[in-house]
């Protein structure tokens, strides 16, 4: 599914090595989780596979199937069934909930060369998925993710998951913010979307999250490397022990990561 | 030589006023304010950034009318409908000027009524201090038509007033009153360029507790010319609104003057401009002063300008607050979006408060599309340029909420739209 070889990256700004040969496949069906101190690229490698301008990509490649990622725009990313879950969902003044979903997905079916789906579908659909996330009417009318607490915000990044039903899930510290009721919730949702074609990488500080979505491998990463693959045990050593021994291991300052 | 190759333009356009039938004393009166402020030139502080050659000129710049494939904005709207062609009442494509609550009079048949001798050019004077402005006196002069409104109840639908516009050179002079009595409400539309160049002129005194909405869509016409002044007094309990949507034109200046004269009277106005150089010049000036002269007053100016190509947007908008105007709440927003650095945008704030329990705020902001939110919609799937029009809405939004019924709103989201879609990239 995703297949990131040796990706080195840059911020184009100022002349600062973030991510220093990230090696990661993702198969389908799989849930990956990353976890790392602050600092370690986390959210960089989430920006860089999804297409926000500011990084330079000085070595290495991205893939989700055929779709070379660091080659295609933004939009053809999704269309290609990547999504990214923001870490700060972005508000949007004056643009409503469902015309923001309607439009996004349906320029994602044009770019795939099928029909748009008809006012009254689209509907039917939002509906649904929205009710299994406990969103109501009202946060679908109001502006995106205006005045809008940070769980229902999270909340609508998947429920723009569930409609735009992608292959490719990237969930950035989607734990961030929220409180356990609020989590267990996003969880739920993100646990009815796991499907055999579908594949997530959850990126979080804690393992909090992962008790709830349940991970099939654990990466650590630092100083813009994966310096760790194990199963759920592997971040349950980190919960406990932290981060301090598998830097020394692999001889990283703390200072540094 | 003759004399009059030694004019300019300004001293050749003045010799050239004429004063149609009706309102004689009022007419003079204009024209010697005009003769004594003159026309505006480069120097005078509110036209530093608006060139007013073109509308001085004894003649319009020819503008060729704009052939538009586009269904009328007001179309779907059950109203009243009074047609101007080329700045000339139409009659026949125009519905009979009749409704209940609503008295509705031609200027150009030079009615001899009473509230309308007393209305006619009085708020345009009370509005030339402290800031002289000229072609709202030479429309008080010259005006040729327009219509004459009087509202005694609640009127059963708006009155829609259309601007056609089939000349090259037709320079219409138009001239309207709205007179609402004590409760009374009304809607009044406009819409349409009328003509190469355009002078228009709205009074509207809202009595106690009366109710007046605007909503004008200046024409799509690439080459039209307009200025045009509303002029209100707002008493007792009153509420104005008025909100306006221009996209494209060479040069438009709206100027909105507005008295509160009674306590606890409500006066928002707001404007939306889209303008795009590409499609020729653009250039647009919305110019506001309001003067709180009363207790507990609100006022809102919602302005927004959205640039490319080398348009200009102007904002000059003003709050004065005068002597004993106790807890008038103030507030005035004016912002540009530019989707490139080649447009540019003015903006020129004043507050001048002389009560001391007032609550007044402004700001001004010039910005380029938010890059966070553009990935955002981009990460979603939705392509640059249809991200880049829904991100032009968002920022427009405000200034459209000011329109209270949503069938309005409606209209002119869809008129966005269509802009918008016909000036990507």
């Amino acid at each position: 599914m995703l297949d990131i070889k040796n990706l080195h990256v840059k911020l184009e700004e100022e002349d600062k090595q973030i991510l220093k040969g990230v090696n990661l496949s993702v198969e389908s069906g799989k849930v990956h989780a990353i976890m790392g101190p602050n600092g370690s690229g986390k959210s960089t490698l989430s920006y860089v596979l999804s297409g926000r301008d500011g990084y330079e990509v000085t070595e290495g490649e991205a893939h989700l199937n055929d779709t070379d990622l660091l080659d295609s725009e933004p939009e053809e990313r999704a269309a290609a069934g990547l999504f990214l879950a923001f870490q700060y969902p972005v508000e949007i003044p004056g643009v409503g909930n469902m015309t923001f979903l309607r439009t996004a997905l349906n320029a994602q079916r044009k770019a795939r060369g099928e029909e748009e789906i008809s006012a009254g579908d689209f509907l039917k659909l939002v509906r649904g998925k929205a009710k299994s996330l406990k969103i109501d009417a009202d946060m679908l009318k109001r502006p995106v993710n205006v005045g809008f607490s940070g769980g229902e915000k999270k909340r609508n990044e998947i429920l723009q998951m569930a409609i735009l039903e992608p292959k490719m899930c990237i969930l950035d510290e989607t734990d961030s913010g929220l409180d356990v009721d609020a989590m267990r919730l996003v969880a739920e949702g993100v646990n009815a979307l796991r499907d055999e074609g579908r594949s997530f990488l959850v990126i979080t500080h804690y393992q909090r999250l992962l008790d709830h979505i349940k991970p099939d491998v654990v990466h650590i990463m630092a100083d813009g490397r994966i310096i760790e693959t194990g199963g759920p045990e592997l971040a349950l050593e980190v919960e406990k022990n932290g981060y301090a021994d598998l830097l020394a291991k692999h001889g990283i300052s703390e200072v540094m990561a | 030589m003759s004399a009059v190759e030694k004019m300019t333009p300004a001293e050749t356009r003045l010799a050239r006023v004429s004063l149609p039938d009706g309102f004689g004393p009022q007419r003079r009166a204009a024209l010697e304010r005009l003769n004594a402020m003159g026309l505006p030139g480069r120097r005078d502080e509110y036209w530093r950034w608006t060139n007013p050659t073109d509308f001085i000129a004894p003649d319009p710049v020819p503008a060729a009318p704009f052939s538009d494939d586009e269904p009328e904005i007001f179309g779907e709207i059950d109203r009243l409908k009074i047609v101007f062609r080329d700045g000339v009442f139409d009659a026949e494509a125009s519905d009979e000027l009749a409704m209940s609550g609503v008295e509705i009079l031609r200027l150009a048949d030079a009615p001899d009524v009473n509230w309308a001798s007393s209305l006619y050019g009085t708020l345009e004077a009370n509005g030339q201090d402290p800031v002289k402005r000229p072609f709202a006196a030479l429309n008080t002069a010259s005006a040729t038509d327009g219509v004459l409104i009087r509202v005694t109840g609640a009127a059963e639908k708006p009155v829609s007033l259309i601007y056609t516009h089939e000349s090259e050179t037709s320079d219409p002079i138009l001239h309207h009153l709205v007179k609402l009595e004590e409760g009374a409400e009304i809607t009044v539309l406009e819409n349409g360029p009328a003509g190469a160049r355009f002078n228009k002129l709205m009074e509207v005194d809202v009595a106690k507790g009366a109710k007046f909405h605007h909503i004008r869509v200046q024409g799509r016409d690439h080459e039209r010319r307009a200025v045009t002044s509303i002029f209100t007094r707002v008493a007792e309990e009153g509420l104005f609104k008025s909100f306006t949507l221009t996209s494209n034109g060479v040069l438009t200046r709206n100027e909105c003057v507005i008295d509160i004269v009674g306590d606890d009277a409500n006066a928002h106005v707001a404007g939306a401009a889209l303008g795009d150089g590409k499609t020729g010049k653009f250039h647009h000036d919305d110019t506001v002063f309001i003067t709180h002269g009363a207790e507990r007053g609100e006022s809102r100016q919602v302005f927004k300008k959205v640039l490319k190509n080398g348009a200009e947007g102007i904002f000059q908008g003003k709050i004065l607050v005068k002597p004993g105007a106790q807890k008038t709440d103030g507030y005035q927003i004016s912002q540009s979006l530019l989707l490139d650095e080649n447009s540019q945008f003015l903006a020129k704030p004043e507050l001048e408060i002389y009560a001391d329990d007032v609550q007044c705020s402004h700001g001004s902001t010039t910005g380029a599309i938010d890059e966070t939110a553009l990935f955002y919609l981009r990460s979603r799937g939705v392509p640059e340029e249809e991200a880049t029009a829904l991100l032009v809405l968002s920022f427009v939004a405000d200034a459209i909420e000011e329109i209270e019924e949503e069938r309005f709103r409606d209209a002119i989201l869809t008129r966005l739209e269509g802009w918008l879609a016909r000036h990507r990239g």
